[in-house]
């Protein structure tokens, strides 16, 4: 197979970005067309909800790249304009200015975005958060020391809800299951945090939906939870999850499902790839498809999909141990692998009580996770106990032995 | 090769450490990552930038 002359990647966020630095770090010096609807610069997301949100960092430094990084890339740049369609006959991307693009290999990292309340359009107080431009409108909003209604208690919404109380709002977090987290996590470690929440003088609800955004003269000012009672606010986030940007992909003859539907290598047909939230593949390891929306698998896929373009019948199948982690007052959660469907729960090192701890999570007698909350080290050593998934009883019982 | 970071963005993700332990530490308490080598020896270079690409808050530059 011969060297590709021209790479098109649709989405110039994280997982875009790597793609591109991968490729020329690997010696590939034909054309790169980065695509990026927003006009901005590749930035970095996991701030958003943080240190953006807080103002405690100037908006400029989610960027990710300085402008001589990124110039000594050489790309040809697309910013401020959209992937439309793609013809994968013609290997050509249309894009929203009305040029078409040729490619030898197309890469797809459109990432997602937020999953909206049906009916609530453009009403002011309404808020997701996805953007720069979402980030500073709801940090704008926070200024005023609002009543702000959460809807959906996620990662997302608990780490708004930790920086929103920190800056003097009334902070009401709505979750439409019973224990919050839980079904990430695992009831005790849901609870933990629930509990963390109610601490800092969140107001919880659990097992409720919510009905509607109630709006009037063009503004939110409540919300109706299911069964009729209503909260008043002044602002109302919803963080109900994401949706997978792939519309443009209709009529090309790609598969999509949940998300660009690849093979191992994160292929998803030839010449096309996709890379970062949008992408779903099944991961060897697990045995099962996953799609991960979480900032260390876009850099990872990122590099995967750049190495396997290059790679020829060399390719590899990508395996990573996912990584996600989330900041919550001055709790640091860190996770390593899928707690998510397992089986077996144990605290291996501190304890639950004191809020700072290293959890194993076992699924099929063998270990599937590790979680640590403000134990950084400790749970990056018990990282390599998911990265090769050792028995159940030989990780916990070394564990026991070592921890008093 | 120089390496610099940010000690106000490093996120403690510790891929840095997983990538390029002979070039990366982390502090125990808090995890933010601890440069143990500026200008490591060129059999390092590639597991550096690797450190570089992954980690999930763009705190380390490589210069070259």
């Amino acid at each position: 197979m011969s060297a590709p002359a021209a790479v098109v990647i649709a989405g110039a966020s994280a997982a875009g970005l790597s793609t591109a630095e991968t490729l020329r770090r690997q010696g590939f010096d034909g054309r790169i067309t980065l695509i990026g609807e927003e006009g901005l610069p590749p930035y970095d997301r996991p701030p958003l909800s943080k240190e953006i949100l807080s103002g405690s960092w100037p908006d400029e430094r989610v960027w990710l790249r300085d402008d001589a990084a990124l110039s000594g890339l050489a790309l040809d740049l697309r910013l401020g304009v959209r992937a439309e369609t793609v013809d994968t006959g013609a290997r050509a991307v249309r894009l929203s200015d009305g040029s078409l693009v040729s490619y030898d290999e197309l890469v797809i990292a459109t990432g997602v975005r937020p999953r909206r309340l049906p009916g609530t359009g453009d009403a002011a107080g309404v808020h997701v958060l996805r953007t720069l431009e979402d980030a500073t409108t709801l940090r704008t909003a926070l200024a005023g020391s609002p009543r702000l209604v959460i809807v959906g208690a996620g990662f997302l919404g608990a780490e708004v809800a930790s920086v929103a109380r920190q800056a003097g709002a009334d902070v009401t977090l709505v979750s439409d299951i019973e224990a919050p987290l839980s079904d990430v996590l695992g009831p005790q470690l849901g609870e933990l945090l629930v509990g963390v929440h109610k601490d800092h003088g969140v107001k919880v609800v659990t097992g409720t939906r919510v009905e509607e955004i109630l709006v009037s003269g063009g503004r939110a000012h409540g919300v109706r939870l299911a069964g009729g009672p209503v909260i008043e606010a002044d602002a109302v986030l919803v963080a109900i999850g994401s949706v997978p940007n792939v519309e443009w992909l209709a009529g090309s003859g790609i598969e999509v499902g949940n998300g660009v539907l690849c093979d191992e290598y994160c292929q998803a047909g030839p010449g096309v790839w996709a890379a970062g939230d949008v992408a779903n593949w099944p991961h060897p390891g697990l045995g099962e498809r996953i799609r991960i929306e979480h900032r260390t698998n876009a850099a990872e896929q990122g590099m995967a999909v750049a190495r396997n373009i290059l790679a020829g019948d060399a390719r590899a199948p990508f395996a990573p141990v996912p990584y996600i982690w989330s900041d919550q007052y001055d709790l640091k959660i860190q996770i390593y692998g899928l707690p998510r469907g397992a089986d077996t729960f144990a605290v291996t090192e501190g304890s639950l009580a004191d809020r700072k701890l290293v959890a194993l999570y076992g699924k099929d007698a063998h270990v599937r996770a590790a979680v640590g909350i403000n134990m950084v080290r400790p749970v990056r050593a018990a990282r390599a106990l998911v990265a090769t998934p050792t028995p159940w009883t030989a990780a916990t019982a070394v564990k026991e032995g070592v921890a008093p | 090769m120089h390496i610099t970071i940010d000690e106000e963005k490093c996120c403690a993700a510790g891929q840095c450490v997983l990538a390029a332990p002979e070039v990366f530490d982390q502090r125990d308490d808090d995890g933010i990552v601890v440069l143990l080598d500026a200008d490591p020896p060129e059999a390092q270079y590639a597991a550096a930038r690797d450190a570089a690409a992954v980690c999930p808050a763009a705190a380390i530059m490589v210069r070259e």
